[in-house]
């Protein structure tokens, strides 16, 4: 592990001029494409970029519109990692040293369908960075539910009716499944907390073998936000504790915002139309769960 | 270059104009999305502190650093109003987008 001290921080006045993601079509207010668009900021020039099937590469690669400014490939869905492994020993095999390869996928392409790549990525330990942008649903075919929908959402496999609030399943624990495998460095990160995905990204960077980043960035067109809140949307998320950041190295989780009290999850919920037809019920599900996993969290980690 | 610019799409003439494979150029972009706009970000350079927080936050990264100064690429800005939302000084203002 790279000494943290040795690693030039990266902030908005000293970042690269360059844009790597730029002109691409994504809807107004992405936060996806906030993610994206920053952690090539921070690797730099230097950088294979592989895309499976999804939002990011929807509106990037549309021919010959060509928006990244990286060595830039879409792969197939399940085997975003697999080809990122390719391409690090590829790059290896050539003798090139400053390049790092990165994955953008979405939370689908993560967490359900592309999650087997995944696992035999960080099982080999290739020199690969891999940034998963969770927007909490399939996006770009038309919000479809996803192993990483929260409880109550509404989206078009999971339509919310008398019966049943939406999504009845939790978010699944894709943070502790990652470092299960016991991976040279994984964070969780949040466009809202700009500055420290920025330095997550800037560690990952720096540090040899395989390393994961779970960023979670809005979507003002599948959340039913309106386009200029996309930003503070995934801030409240972080406040209100359903989101939280932490970071684990050298086989130690470490959390890095333990608030003492957390904001309003009502307040969160009902600014976005996904949860809009949740009851006072559904509410205090969602709260259990978040404590119990908070507990569970700072019993753990701390 | 720091961003790529606008270039017109010329249709291949000649069989030696076509790629070899589904794959471009880097940074070639045959469209702008400023129609997608029905809001415009006018920057108060007055108020402005030049903390970067837009530059940091634009989905699309329009917001070009230009000597002390904070100037929009209006080729591409999509009119999201994510700049004048998160600004601390309030010196962007969305105006509507007259025809």
């Amino acid at each position: 592990m790279t000494n943290l001290v040795d690693i030039p921080k990266v902030n908005a006045k000293n970042m690269t001029e360059k844009e790597f993601f730029y002109g691409h079509k994504a809807c107004a207010g992405c936060g996806g494409s906030v993610a994206v668009r920053l952690a090539l900021k921070v690797l730099g020039e230097r950088t294979y970029t592989a895309l499976p099937a999804g939002c990011m590469s929807a509106v990037g690669f549309i021919y010959p519109q060509m928006a990244f400014n990286t060595n830039a490939i879409i792969t197939t869905f399940p085997g975003a990692a697999s080809m990122a492994s390719g391409i690090a020993a590829g790059a290896k095999a050539l003798g090139q040293k400053d390049v790092k390869t990165v994955v953008f996928a979405g939370d689908g392409g993560t967490a359900d369908i592309g999650f087997q790549a995944l696992s035999g990525m960080i099982d080999r330990n290739d020199d690969v960075l891999y940034i998963c942008y969770d927007n909490e649903a399939y996006m770009n075919t038309g919000i479809q539910k996803s192993g990483l929908t929260p409880y109550g959402t509404k989206t078009t496999t999971t339509p919310a009716g008398k019966n049943i609030p939406g999504t009845v399943t939790h978010k699944k624990n894709l943070f502790e499944i990652i470092a299960a495998h016991d991976i040279a460095y994984a964070a969780t990160a949040s466009i809202g907390y700009p500055q420290d995905f920025l330095n997550k990204v800037n560690k990952a960077k720096h540090t040899k073998g395989a390393t994961f980043i779970h960023v979670y960035a809005s979507c003002p067109t599948g959340w039913g936000t309106p386009t200029e809140t996309s930003i503070e949307i995934a801030k409240d998320a972080v406040d209100c504790g359903l989101i939280f950041l932490a970071e684990f190295e050298d086989g130690e989780y470490k959390l890095n915002r333990n608030p003492k009290e957390f904001a309003s999850v009502k307040d969160y919920l009902k600014k976005q139309g996904r949860f809009k037809h949740m009851t006072d019920e559904d509410i205090q599900c969602v709260i259990e769960n978040r404590d119990r996993k908070w507990a569970r969290m700072r019993k753990q980690w701390l | 270059m720091n961003r790529p610019k606008h270039t017109e799409f010329t249709f291949p003439t000649h069989i030696d104009d076509y790629p070899t494979g589904p794959q471009y150029k880097a940074g070639y972009l045959p469209e702008t999305n400023a129609g997608w706009r029905t809001f415009r970000p006018v920057v108060d350079h007055d108020a402005c502190v030049y903390c970067l927080r837009c530059y940091l936050l634009c989905p699309d990264g329009t917001i070009i650093k230009d000597s002390g100064q904070i100037k929009i690429d209006m080729d591409y800005c999509k009119g999201c109003g994510v700049c004048a939302h998160e600004c601390p000084k309030d010196a962007i203002e969305m105006v509507k987008e007259q025809l």
